[in-house]
């Protein structure tokens, strides 16, 4: 079984160690795996493009224009790559919640965390897209290694089950692409789960789009900030195996009602339940007409 | 895990639930009419808002996740003739995200119990009544017949004359000399004339080669 342990302690680079053990599980040659990946991140590519240049509206008009809103809008802090970042996360989560084509990683939800912080790095350092097959092969075996342990979806674990795993993700295939050791990525991996546990998932009205969409622009920048700290040899105090053990127990002790079920937190709010109200073609419960959504 | 390459909105309602219908759609062998759909949990709360509904039919007229008619699951479906209607379901202990499908064609009827559980990932729980378990990561070998002394065993020697692997195998019977259903995974198709050399047999009453679902 793989662990996260696994990995920390595997040769250099651990991204190499993943493709191994892949080809070995589906007898694939490595130079299709990595033709797909390639794919794939072309593909990410195209929805980071498409999203970035449109303001077109989700299926209930709560998002759609935040991404090209913070591309074309002024760098206020003077801080290229955090806004870069953003903007990417949030162009593949909008052009989701327009049913557009994304690559789920390893959810919908969590889509644009990954892209946003690897190829946000990337282009704000001028490295090349053939550069990120492999962070992005270690990736998917972060993700793997914390799947063994719980199911990664808002319905099972929470929030935390989703973008926690896909900022874990995100931050050991920056931490690989930026020069980390093995144990580098995975203490980097950890130290960005640790710091999302609790996470619930309350989606509101169930469309994922709020908070879902600048929840990956924050959670992209949480996992460059993990690399950040794992490339300056900080380590997760936790041992890495040990944070996924405990956020598979939050994610049990969660009441259902913060597992994308709509019945909690920011869905109950009054505007969340406007929304829903509206979305069903019923009236709000208080004030007359269909309302105008408050953010359209 | 970095992957489906898929049309939103989310893994588990949209693509999960894509893939479910398509379980359906190739049990079914034919093309669909009706389909009655049951949706569990949180399927049924926030399926809606996720194109659940929609990739659920999507799915049902075979089209894959990545496929930009998804959107438009519900029209295709009227030019296709295919009606369809939802329902709530409480299946009990089962993932929160579990769909009933009830699937009916001119001349044939299936019904599939299935979950997403995740990624794009899902595991089907259970077919025309029969309790199973596979995720439909590889191709999957399914077969309805009379329960007799020997029958896996002949599968089985099939299965090796073809040259197709047995990764996984589940068998659930009504009762002793009753109905029984064996999914059985494999590591690549069975051939043509090795499927049809099955159909053949005394008491096989249905049989079905389910292609790999997933891409990875
Ligand atoms: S809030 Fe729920 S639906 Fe939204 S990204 Fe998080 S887990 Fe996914």
């Amino acid at each position: 079984m793989l662990t996260l342990t696994d990995l920390m302690n595997a040769p250099a680079p651990a991204s190499g160690w993943v493709l191994a053990q892949d080809c070995e599980e589906t007898g694939l040659d490595p130079a299709d795996i990595r033709a797909e990946m390639a794919r794939r991140i072309g593909e990410m590519r195209d929805s980071i493009e498409r999203g970035l240049s449109s303001d077109a509206k989700s299926i209930t008009g709560m998002v759609g224009w935040n991404a090209k809103g913070l591309w074309d809008a002024p760098d206020a802090l003077n801080a290229p790559l955090i806004r870069r970042v953003q903007a990417y996360a949030m162009a593949v989560n909008e052009e989701n919640a327009r049913m557009g084509r994304i690559v789920a990683a390893p959810t919908a939800g969590s889509a644009g965390t990954i892209p946003g912080a690897l190829l946000g790095v990337a282009d704000h350092l001028g490295i090349p897209d053939e550069r990120l097959v492999d962070p992005m092969i270690l990736a998917a075996g972060v993700g793997k290694a914390i799947s063994k342990r719980m199911f990664i979806s808002g319905a099972a674990g929470g929030c935390q089950a989703e973008i926690g795993s896909s900022a874990a993700m995100a931050a050991a295939a920056v931490t690989e692409l930026l020069g980390g050791s093995p144990r580098a990525c995975i203490h980097a991996a950890s130290l960005a789960l640790m710091n999302t546990i609790g996470l619930v998932c309350d989606p509101v009205g169930g469309y994922v789009e709020v908070p879902c969409v600048s929840r990956n622009a924050f959670f992209a920048v949480h996992a460059v900030s993990a690399a950040q700290l794992a490339l300056a040899q900080l380590e997760s105090f936790i041992p890495p195996d040990e944070v996924v053990g405990a956020m598979a127990q939050v994610g049990r002790m969660m009441p259902a009602q913060l597992r994308e079920t709509a019945e909690g937190g920011l869905a109950q709010t009054p505007t969340g339940l406007a929304v829903t109200a509206c979305m069903e073609g019923r009236q709000p419960d208080e004030g007359g007409g269909m309302i105008e959504l408050p953010m359209a | 895990m970095i992957g489906p390459v898929m049309i939103g909105p989310s893994s588990s309602h949209t693509a999960g639930a894509c893939r479910l219908g398509l379980v359906a759609h190739h049990l079914l062998g034919e093309a669909p009419r009706t389909a009655r759909i049951g949706l569990h949990a949180s399927f049924a709360k926030t399926g809606r808002g996720h194109g659940t509904h929609l990739a659920l039919v999507a799915g049902l007229l075979g089209f894959l996740p990545d496929d930009p008619r998804l959107p438009g699951a519900f029209a295709e479906a009227e030019k296709a003739g295919l009606k369809v209607e939802f329902h709530d379901v409480d299946l009990g202990d089962v993932h929160p995200n579990t769909a009933q499908i009830d699937l009916k064609g001119d001349t044939q009827s299936v019904m599939v119990i299935g979950s997403s559980t995740g990624g794009g990932i899902i595991r089907v729980g259970s077919v025309q009544g029969f309790k199973v378990d596979f995720d439909a990561s590889q191709p999957t070998l399914l077969l309805r017949y009379v329960d007799t002394i020997g029958v896996i065993a002949r599968v089985a020697t099939t299965l090796a004359a073809d040259g197709a692997n047995i990764a996984a195998l589940t068998c659930a019977r009504e009762k002793r000399g009753g109905d029984a259903l064996l999914a059985i995974e494999l590591d690549q198709p069975l051939s043509e004339p090795a499927l049809n050399f099955v159909r053949a047999w005394a008491g096989m009453a249905w049989t079905r080669m389910l292609p790999k679902l997933m891409d990875g």
